[in-house]
C-alpha cells in the first residue's frame, strides 16, 4: 500500500485500490486516470479526497472534482501535484477547496488569481451564479 | 449582431488585466518561457519562426465595421500593415512584439473583441455558416446557438485543459458551408415535426488522421443543447488519450471506442448532467436571438441588376449569392487576387471593406472558412457601386469557389511546424490558371494546400488537395483528389508519388485536362472524379 504523508496529525491518504479493499480509511488519493465515481458509495465517510495533477496539462482532475461535488461530497477536496497559480481559479470552480502544489505559490498571486473574475459564464461546482441567471434574475 | 452587455465586457476586461500581468511577470523574468507558454497560448499568442503571431477571435465569423476597422488599426500600428484571415474565421497577425500584446488586447476589448481561447487545449472559437442570417436556404440563424456556446465555453473551468484542442461548428442549412462534419463537434440545427433541434456529429477532424464525424444524436432538443455538449466534452476530458499528442483528439477516442459506445457513455453522462441545471432558460436564447434579428431591409428594393458592364456581370455571376429577402444579395469578397497570398488583406483593404459594410451591408461583415470576406445584406441596386470600390482596391477578383480561390496555410514562410511552403505553390497554381475564362470553364473546384500533415490548409477536404512534406531535406508535394468539406463530405485520396514545386503545378494541369475530357454536361470536377474513379486521373498524371 502506498501512503502519501500529509501535514502533521492528518490521516495519510490511501490509494483508491487500497480504499476499496479496506474502506475504513477516511482519506483517499485519486490518480488522474482513476474513476472518481468508484468513490460515490462512500462519500459520507470520507473527510479528504486528494486528486493528483501529475502535469498541469492533465485536466482529468477537473472532471473528477466536479463529479465528486455533483454527487454530494462535502469533505475536503485537495488538488495535489503540478498545481500552478494560473490553474487555481479553475480548480476552485470545479470544487477544490485545498491545494498542495509541488512548488510553492506566491500568496499574493494566488489571491489575485482567485479574485480576478467577478462573475462566470457557466455554472460549475462552486455555487457561483452563472451570468445568464444574473441577467434574468 | 450580438452586442456585449456589462457582463461580457467585464469578462474581456478582466482577461486583458490578467494577461498584462502575465506578460509583465514574463518580461521581468519571474516566470520561464515554459511556464508562460500555456498562458500566452490561451490568449492566442504563438511563437513562430520569425516573431510572435497573435490570433484574434472573430466569433462565428461575424463582425461590424467598427471591429473591422480595429483589425486594420492593429495591422497598421503593431504589424506590417496587413493581417491574415484564417480557415477558422479568425485573423492572425504575423509580426507581433510580446511587449505590444497587452495593448493590442486592450484595443480589441474596446470594440468587444478578444483573443480568448484561440489556441491551447481548450474549446476554440465557435465557427458557423458565413451566410448565416442571410442565406436563402437556411432553416434559422445558427448564430444565437453559436453565441450561447461561446459564452458557455469561455473560461470553462472543467474544459480548459483538455487532451487536445477542441473545435465546434454550428450550421442550420442543408448546404454545409462550414465544413461542419470535419469538426470535433458539428451541430446542425434541424427540424422534426415542426420543431427545431440539434443533430450532433462528433469526432470529425483533419490533421494527420482525418475523419468524418459520425452522427451521435439525430435530434437533441434545443433546451438540452449545452447539457448535451457538456456531456460530450466530459466523456472526452476523462477518457481522451493523453499519452500521445497525435492521438489525443476526440476523433481518436471515438474511433477506438466506436460511435455506439461513445454515444452510450454520452447518454449516461447527459442523464446526470441534465439534472445540474446548466442550460440557460429560453429567455436567454431570446435575448441573444433578438440581437441577430434581420436588419430592416428595404422590402421595395428592385430585384433587377444592370449587367451592362461585362466585367461587373462576370463578378455578379461568380461572387454574388442569393439572399433570403428579394431585392438583396450576399456579396463574397475574394481575398485571392492573382499573385496574392490567400487570406491576406492590407490595412487599407480592411478599412475599405469596413466602409462598404457600413454604407451598404447594414454594418455587417463575415469571415469565411475559405479565407474570404462577406457583405451579407446588400441591395442589388448597390452591387455596381460596391464592385467599383472593390475593383479599385484589388478586391473584385471573380473567382469564388474556382480553382484560384485557394485555401492555403501560412506554411514554411511563417509557421514553425511546417515542412514545406504553401504560399508560393498557391501563387504558381493561380498563375498557371490565370485566364478567368479557363477558370470558369473548369467550374467549382476547391483547391486546398497544407504545408504539413497538421492540415491547417484543409487539404483532405479539397476537391484537389496538396500536402507539402519534407523529403530528405527538400520540399515535396503530394496530390490528393476527391475530398470535400461540404454536405457531400469526403476525404481525398493520394494519387501516388509526390512532386517538386513546379511538378505539382504540371500535375494539377494534367488532372484538370483529364476532367475536361471526361466530364459530362454540368458535372463538377469532384462529381467526375467520383464517377470515373482515380485510375484515369492516375494515368493522366503519371503516364
Amino acid at each position: 500500500m502506498v501512503e502519501h504523508l500529509q501535514a502533521d496529525g492528518e490521516e495519510p491518504c490511501v490509494t483508491l485500490d487500497a480504499f476499496l479493499e479496506q474502506s475504513n480509511a477516511t482519506a483517499v488519493r485519486l490518480e488522474s486516470d482513476e474513476d472518481a465515481r468508484a468513490l460515490i458509495p462512500y462519500l459520507d465517510r470520507l473527510k479528504l479526497i486528494e486528486v493528483a495533477f501529475p502535469k498541469f496539462r492533465d485536466g482529468r482532475g477537473y472532471s473528477s472534482a466536479r463529479i465528486l461535488r455533483e454527487a454530494g461530497y462535502t469533505g475536503e477536496l485537495r488538488a495535489q501535484g503540478d498545481v500552478l497559480v494560473d490553474q487555481i481559479g479553475y480548480m476552485k470552480r470545479c470544487g477544490f477547496d485545498s491545494f498542495a502544489p509541488e512548488k510553492d505559490l506566491n500568496p499574493a498571486d494566488v489571491e489575485a488569481a482567485l479574485s480576478r473574475w467577478p462573475e462566470h459564464y457557466q455554472a460549475a461546482a462552486d455555487g457561483a451564479v452563472p451570468i445568464w441567471k444574473l441577467r434574468h434574475g | 449582431m450580438y452586442k456585449y452587455d456589462e457582463y461580457d465586457q467585464q469578462m474581456v476586461d478582466a482577461r486583458v488585466a490578467e494577461f498584462a500581468d502575465q506578460v509583465k511577470r514574463r518580461l521581468a523574468g519571474e516566470i520561464t518561457e515554459d511556464q508562460f507558454k500555456p498562458l500566452r497560448l490561451m490568449n492566442g499568442l504563438y511563437l513562430q519562426l520569425h516573431a510572435y503571431m497573435l490570433r484574434v477571435a472573430v466569433p462565428y465569423g461575424t463582425l461590424d465595421g467598427r471591429q473591422m476597422r480595429m483589425l486594420a488599426h492593429i495591422a497598421r500600428k503593431y504589424d506590417r500593415d496587413y493581417g491574415h484571415f484564417t480557415t477558422r474565421q479568425n485573423i492572425q497577425y504575423n509580426w507581433i512584439k510580446l511587449e505590444d500584446a497587452p495593448a493590442i488586447l486592450a484595443d480589441l476589448a474596446s470594440v468587444e473583441m478578444h483573443a480568448i481561447q484561440t489556441s491551447g487545449n481548450c474549446i476554440r472559437n465557435i465557427s458557423s455558416d458565413q451566410w448565416a442570417g442571410a442565406a436563402a436556404d437556411e432553416l434559422t440563424d445558427p448564430r444565437p446557438w453559436a453565441e450561447l456556446l461561446r459564452q458557455w465555453s469561455s473560461f470553462h473551468p472543467e474544459f480548459s485543459y483538455l487532451p487536445r484542442k477542441f473545435k465546434i461548428a454550428v450550421i442550420a442549412a442543408e448546404e454545409d458551408r462550414a465544413a461542419m462534419r470535419l469538426h470535433d463537434i458539428g451541430i446542425q440545427i434541424v427540424e422534426k415535426d415542426g420543431v427545431h433541434g440539434a443533430a450532433f456529429y462528433v469526432g470529425g477532424g483533419m490533421g494527420r488522421t482525418p475523419m468524418i464525424a459520425p452522427l451521435i444524436k439525430d435530434f437533441v432538443p434545443l433546451d438540452d443543447l449545452l447539457s448535451y455538449t457538456e456531456a460530450c466534452l466530459r466523456v472526452y476530458n476523462r477518457y481522451g488519450r493523453r499519452d500521445n499528442i497525435y492521438k489525443a483528439r476526440i476523433k481518436i477516442l471515438i474511433h477506438e471506442l466506436g460511435a455506439d459506445e461513445y454515444r452510450r457513455q454520452v447518454e449516461e453522462e447527459f442523464a446526470h448532467v441534465k439534472s445540474l441545471g446548466i442550460d440557460p432558460p429560453k429567455a436567454e436564447y431570446d435575448r441573444i436571438a433578438a440581437q441577430f434579428a434581420m436588419p430592416s431591409l428595404d422590402l421595395s428594393a428592385s430585384d433587377e441588376i444592370d449587367r451592362t458592364d461585362p466585367d461587373f456581370a462576370v463578378w455578379v455571376d461568380q461572387n454574388v449569392a442569393a439572399h433570403k429577402v428579394p431585392g438583396h444579395a450576399i456579396v463574397n469578397i475574394s481575398l485571392k487576387p492573382l499573385g496574392g497570398i490567400p487570406g491576406d488583406a492590407s490595412s487599407a483593404q480592411i478599412d475599405l471593406m469596413a466602409d462598404l459594410a457600413e454604407k451598404f451591408s447594414h454594418d455587417e461583415l463575415r469571415v469565411t472558412h475559405a479565407q474570404n470576406i462577406v457583405l451579407p445584406h446588400v441591395r442589388k441596386a448597390d452591387l455596381f457601386a460596391i464592385w467599383q470600390a472593390l475593383d479599385a482596391a484589388d478586391l473584385a477578383t471573380p473567382n469564388l469557389d474556382l480553382i484560384s480561390d485557394i485555401i492555403a496555410c501560412p506554411g514554411l514562410d511563417y509557421c514553425s511546424l511546417a515542412n514545406a511552403r504553401s504560399i508560393p505553390v498557391a501563387q504558381k497554381i493561380a498563375q498557371r490558371f490565370s485566364d478567368p475564362a479557363r477558370q470558369r470553364d473548369l467550374g467549382e473546384l476547391k483547391l486546398k494546400i497544407s504545408g504539413c500533415i497538421n492540415a491547417c490548409g484543409h487539404h483532405h477536404a479539397g476537391h484537389i488537395g496538396i500536402l507539402g512534406v519534407d523529403r530528405k531535406g527538400t520540399e515535396n508535394y503530394q496530390l490528393l483528389l476527391g475530398g470535400s468539406g461540404a454536405e457531400d463530405v469526403s476525404l481525398g485520396t493520394i494519387t501516388g508519388p509526390g512532386f517538386d514545386e513546379d511538378g505539382i503545378v504540371d500535375a494539377i494541369e494534367r488532372v484538370t485536362d483529364k476532367y475536361l475530357a471526361e466530364r459530362t454536361d454540368g458535372e463538377r470536377f469532384v462529381d467526375t472524379y467520383r464517377r470515373v474513379g482515380m485510375a484515369p486521373f492516375k494515368e493522366a498524371i503519371y503516364g
